[in-house]
């Protein structure tokens, strides 16, 4: 388990590197598809495992292949002329430590932090209760209407921004 | 076993990188991969939480699960307006996009 956790964690964070720093957009996008695995691993490792298949179908199969899509219609930007960085990429690398060090300090002062995970009561099926928990009106229905109005109002926006008036 | 602090640890620096791509790079399609980063980052946080304090309660995986639309809704506008701002411009860098800057 250990070793596992180890290997994703390595796995995500230098693909992530790769992600903010490969030239070519393309090899971004793909190495984002690293990363979104190796987060679906983890999910799959915390006992989630319906977050991890939503994680593979929603994120890597269709956001990452419509990133993939925008940098092919963007044609030839996508091996950028010039630096991929900007000028101020230092201040932003100074940014990215000091966030880290902030959350990881603010992180280490609270007493539930290394704390260990309970055994899940025998018989308990995630993916059950989050069914219920989904529709149950007593729990998180509304919430959930509202994301799939979100979804339709996102994806009429979409169009209407990208449609080509010719 | 992992204690709940190494995913905490691991999301913090997901999210670091992420806003260091968000900061840093250029290309208007490459900031939005660094936002992913960072929603992904979330969405870690989201699910340990759930797993480590109280998973009786399935409020973290249904947010994680809100998280998804919210990005899935994101990425949808964002590249559209990628490709609205491409027709127009021929360039999709961020520091050419001046139209609104006066």
């Amino acid at each position: 388990m250990t070793i596992l956790f180890l290997i994703t964690a390595v796995v995500i964070l230098a693909s992530a590197m790769m992600v903010v720093t490969a030239r070519n957009l393309v090899h971004a996008a793909l190495w984002l598809v690293v990363t979104l695995f190796g987060v679906a691993v983890l999910y799959a490792m915390l006992n989630a495992g319906f977050l991890a298949v939503v994680q593979v179908v929603v994120y890597i199969g269709a956001i990452a292949i419509l990133f993939i899509f925008a940098v092919m219609l963007t044609g030839r930007q996508a091996r950028e002329k010039g630096p991929g960085l900007n000028r101020n990429w230092w201040a932003a690398a100074l940014m990215g430590i000091v966030t880290f060090i902030g959350l990881a300090w603010m992180l280490q002062g609270w007493r539930g932090f290394s704390q260990f995970s309970n055994a899940l009561p025998s018989g308990f099926e995630s993916v059950n209760e989050l069914g219920q928990a989904l529709v149950s009106p007593e729990a998180y229905v509304l919430p959930f209407e509202v994301a799939s109005i979100l979804l339709v109002t996102a994806l009429v926006g979409a169009v209407y921004i990208a449609f080509n008036r010719k | 076993m992992i204690p709940l602090s190494w995913y905490l640890i691991l999301a913090a620096a997901l999210f670091s990188i992420g806003l260091f791509g968000v900061l840093a790079r250029r290309n208007a399609i490459a900031i939005l991969l660094g936002v992913e980063l960072m929603l992904n980052a979330v969405n870690i946080n989201l699910v340990a939480f759930w797993r480590y304090l109280n998973p009786i309660q399935m409020t973290g995986q249904v947010f994680a699960i809100i998280v998804f639309a919210v990005a899935a809704a994101e990425v949808a506008v964002g590249l559209a307006l990628v490709i609205s701002v491409y027709r127009s411009r021929k360039t999709i860098v961020a520091d050419e996009l001046d139209m609104m800057k006066w």
